[in-house]
């Protein structure tokens, strides 16, 4: 097993090594082939991510035809990827941070409660229309930002390992959503507000070419910027960072933060489109994103990963959904096979085990994991 | 799974030794290529029971890949091993065990959260398949290794507490239990004060007794030559000879392995002599250093020596930000600055070369490109919207690895990759780039083969002859002697004795300081110094007589 990995590690550096010796060769033309080439071949998991969901759109071809390639059905999973995608896409950047983010459902349906409460004129009464839609989203969207920056207080200053801490938080929010709407729904927007989430430009959802100029934005804020930069470096090894001069403190902060911002929007795109708020929606999303965090490669010890294998995974994971719907399995079944996918990513693959183990080192030992990062003064 | 050849080929065990030493293990034409890198080129080597048998080569040149063939974590490309009297093309690690083959890797790979007891039997009991746990005969195996190697520890001790050199004897102790014949320890005494690798290598001549073959690896040759019956010299891949090691000395080997005569510069500072930029006064941290003044100046290299505990580490993160001190002043260009994180550091110009390259240092996983940037990553922004200059990261990667002569075939190699000594020469990059003015380098020839070491110190004393001042943490103290222009000696947490550059041209400091360093007491090592000036004034008094 071990000489197996260090094989395929020595092959795929060489890959890059080769992908990078036809970059420097400069031809223009060759330019963009070797991009490709050291964006998905170089990358062993990428690789097999875009094999698999090949293998995936030709059996979904095969199996169900038209009826999961129709217009209709394309863009109703559009419509279901970006909600789903944002909380992905924080787990993620907790994934990077070498960490773990429970609250991030949690937040989304409280920060969607606050703005439904302003929509709805329940707080604020007396406010134009045009006026509460933008203070709704710009308050739903501060708040989430500052409950992350709370999960980032207490992981950074306090030492708490991420899962204590989120483990807490999204009890927390969740109560304040319960204390809020006594477990009912919030419901009755303004039409302005809900046609955003079903509008469509050229047929294409609009929240999902917002959710797609989010993931864009993300990736080169991630892979091209200095602080993107950084916040590999600290999730691969923060001890090495910490000696680098890299501020751990604030790595983990800004990675928390980032992952309320993304928790807001996702909140409002739910509440856009569903036209209703309340706490405990999309209860399942939480495990689902680690199943997809684990399946696109990104390393839950940190440090590694890409946030376009976040996007291919969150699309093959709604084909999947997808095509139980063809096949009118009950929702049981539907969960039956969810668990079962959880059991066999987390349970089979290396970084699924990894995240277990993981997960059980910092219920042991909360403050345990980055002795040298909470140092830091 | 891997296939496994184990078809008897030979008839009678090997035995062409002289002194009738039994063949344990017999590598025949081995090859192993990482991608078209040749680490191993038609080895061919025996290891023979009761005796040991020192690997030594340059960093790179394939030690350790050796190692791991035989004990089958990687696959040979090419060629035989030949254990017992059975023959393998490739050999897995179970194996490999069953033949009584037992590794002590750098990391020891032990059970932290265990006692030293269970880590010693759990292999056995493993192997046994018993699944109770049988605590008196857990201590029972236990104790019986440790009476084997005659050493005594604390059986009930739990191994995180434990010092690295218990966790070490551990190792060796586990080993023994699983019945190891022949016994690999690669570089075990890097991390050891110089009283361990004592009793390390007391223990090995011991096993060697009780007929085990051992194998060494050390980049510290006066270790080699103390210990090792045979040498093996690799170079680039390739075995350059065996060599019996009372027909070597210093010289010769160091010849055999580099291909060239090593001497280490001597430094000289020529820098203006004017007041120092760096001041340390009173600096005080409980528990860990007193007291501590320090002038530093523009190219000085201002070694550090003590024991383990002596607090040189800990003075050393204090001036990189990483352990607050409690009281005393830190003054740069006079004025008194707070230190509080490896940013502000940074900021004044202080760089730290960290004990532990693989955890402090590196980001294993990453390119040396990534490590070599991972501190000046601010640099290499735009300053508006921060974007990552990925042209300059390679440029000042590809002249870093010009400068440094690191071995690579390319910067896009994962640094945890690299040889032990390329690795280090990496970290060393990663701070040039910053451009300090103060650098600390906390021993920072460690598993430094002597080539690439007398390099190193080439670059230093060139930087310092630029104006950098260096601060040199080391427990060689022929490291200290040749590259500082003073010396400070550590004891308990205080510098007990500051040598200038006139009283290092003594021939006899050696002795000052290797008393000083034991003892505390200035007046002793004088004495313990000037009775060896005497001893040598009586040596060439009496060879000219002689003559
Ligand atoms: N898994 C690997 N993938 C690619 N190259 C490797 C791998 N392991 C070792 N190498 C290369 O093989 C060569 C030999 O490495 P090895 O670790 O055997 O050297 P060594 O003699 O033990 O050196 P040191 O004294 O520094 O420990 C090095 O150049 C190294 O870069
Ligand atoms: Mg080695």
């Amino acid at each position: 097993m071990k000489s197996l990995h260090l094989h395929v590690k020595g092959q795929s550096a060489k890959l890059m090594a080769e992908s990078q010796e036809s970059a420097g060769a400069g031809a223009p033309a060759s330019t963009q082939n070797s991009w490709f080439k050291r964006y998905f071949i170089a990358d062993a998991n990428l690789n097999a991510l875009c094999f698999v969901f090949i293998l995936m759109a030709a059996v979904c071809a095969l199996a169900f035809g038209s009826s999961m390639y129709s217009g209709a059905n394309l863009q109703s999973m559009a419509f279901q990827i970006p909600e789903f995608g944002l909380i992905a896409l924080g787990m993620m950047l907790a994934f990077l941070v070498g960490g773990i983010d429970l609250s991030i459902v949690a937040n989304a349906c409280l920060s969607g409660i606050i703005a439904g409460f302003i929509l709805t004129g329940q707080w604020l009464p007396g406010l134009e229309e045009g006026s509460r839609i933008a203070l709704a989203v710009v308050i739903a969207l501060t708040l989430s930002t500052l409950m992350g920056l709370f999960n980032g207080i207490l992981i950074a200053t306090c030492a708490v390992s991420s899962l204590i801490a989120t483990l807490g938080t999204m009890t927390f929010y969740s109560g304040i959503g319960m204390a809020l709407t006594g477990g009912r729904s919030v419901v009755g927007f303004p039409d302005s507000f809900t046609s955003m989430g079903i509008a469509e430009v050229g047929g294409v959802p609009l929240i999902f070419i917002m959710f797609i100029a989010v993931m864009i934005i993300m990736a080169v804020m991630l892979e091209k910027t200095g602080n993107g930069r950084k916040l590999y470096l600290f999730g691969g090894n923060p001890v090495a960072s910490l000696f680098s001069g890299i501020n751990n403190k604030r790595m983990n902060l800004a990675a928390f933060t980032a992952i309320g911002f993304l928790a807001g929007l996702a909140g409002l795109t739910i509440i856009m489109r569903v036209n209703s708020a309340k706490v405990g929606y999309g209860d399942a999303y939480v495990f689902q994103s680690l199943i997809v965090c684990v399946i696109a490669g990104i390393h839950p010890a940190g440090g590694r990963g890409k946030v376009i294998g976040i996007g291919i995974t969150t699309v093959l994971m709604q084909m999947a959904a997808s095509s139980f719907t063809i096949l009118q399995l009950s929702p049981y079944t539907t969960k039956l096979i969810w668990g079962l996918m959880l059991i066999l990513v987390l349970g089979l693959t290396k970084d699924g085990r990894k995240l277990l183990n993981m997960l059980s080192q910092s219920l042991k030992k909360p403050a345990a994991r980055r002795p040298a990062g909470s140092e830091d003064a | 799974m891997e296939e496994y050849a184990a078809t008897q080929l030979r008839a009678e065990p090997h035995k062409g030794d002289p002194q009738g030493l039994p063949l344990m293990v017999e590598a025949i034409d081995i090859t192993k290529t990482f991608g078209d890198f040749k680490a191993l080129d038609n080895i061919n080597l025996m290891f023979k029971g009761g005796e040991i048998h020192c690997l030594a080569g340059e960093n790179g040149s394939g030690k350790s890949t050796l190692v791991k063939v035989i004990s089958g974590i990687y696959t040979p490309d090419k060629g035989t091993i030949v254990v017992n009297g059975r023959n393998y093309s490739s050999i897995t690690p179970v194996q490999s065990m069953h033949e009584g083959i037992q590794v002590i890797y750098q990391d020891l790979s032990l059970f932290e959260h265990m006692s030293v007891a269970e880590n010693i039997a759990i292999g056995k009991l493993r192997e046994t398949n018993q699944r109770l746990v049988n605590w008196p005969q857990i201590y029972e195996i236990a104790a019986e290794q440790l009476s084997r190697i005659g050493v005594n520890l604390d059986l009930r001790q739990e191994l995180r507490e434990a010092s690295i050199s218990t966790k070490q004897l551990t190792a060796i102790c586990r080993a023994l239990a699983m019945d190891a014949k022949v016994l690999f320890m690669d570089e075990p005494t890097t991390a050891l004060t110089s009283r361990e690798v004592d009793r390390l290598l007391a223990v090995m001549s011991e096993l060697k007794k009780s007929g085990l073959a051992i194998i060494f690896i050390s980049h510290k040759l006066d270790e080699v030559f103390r210990i090792s019956d045979v040498v093996t010299v690799f170079r680039d891949g390739r075995k350059i000879g065996d060599f019996p090691s009372r027909d070597l000395n210093q010289r010769r080997l160091s010849y055999y392995m580099t291909g060239r005569e090593i001497s280490y510069p001597k430094y000289q500072r020529t820098s203006p002599d004017e007041p120092s930029f760096i001041e340390l006064k009173d600096l005080c941290k409980k528990g860990m250093y007193e007291n501590i003044s320090l002038k530093l100046r523009k190219g000085d290299i201002t070694g550090c020596i003590g024991l383990l505990g002596s607090g040189r580490t800990e003075l050393a993160l204090s001036l990189f930000g990483l352990n607050r001190p409690d009281s005393g002043q830190i003054l740069i260009d006079g004025k008194e600055v707070s230190i509080s994180s490896p940013t502000t550091a940074m900021d004044h110009g202080i760089a730290l070369l960290p004990e532990d390259r693989a955890v402090q240092g590196l980001f294993l996983e990453r390119s040396i490109a990534v490590n070599t940037t991972a501190a000046v990553i601010k640099q290499l922004c735009s300053s508006i919207l921060g974007f990552f200059d990925f042209k300059k990261e390679r440029s000042a990667a590809v002249d870093s690895i010009k400068r440094l002569k690191i071995k690579t075939t390319s910067e896009d190699k994962l640094s945890g990759e690299l040889s032990g000594g390329n690795q280090q020469k990496v970290v060393l990059a990663k701070w040039l780039l910053t451009k300090p003015r103060l650098f600390i380098m906390d021993n920072p020839t460690v598993g430094i083969d002597i080539g690439s070491k007398s390099e190193i110190y080439e670059i230093a004393q060139q930087l310092a002859h630029q104006g950098m001042a260096i601060l040199l943490l080391s427990d060689e103290l022929e490291e200290l002697t040749s590259n500082c222009n003073r010396i400070a000696v550590f004891y308990h947490g205080r510098i007990i004795k500051l040598l200038e550059e006139d009283e290092l041209k003594d021939p006899h400091t050696a002795v000052f300081i290797n008393a000083a360093i034991a003892s505390g007491d200035i007046a002793k090592a004088q004495a313990a110094a000037k009775a060896a000036r005497a001893g040598a004034a009586v040596q060439t008094s009496a060879a000219k007589e002689g003559k």
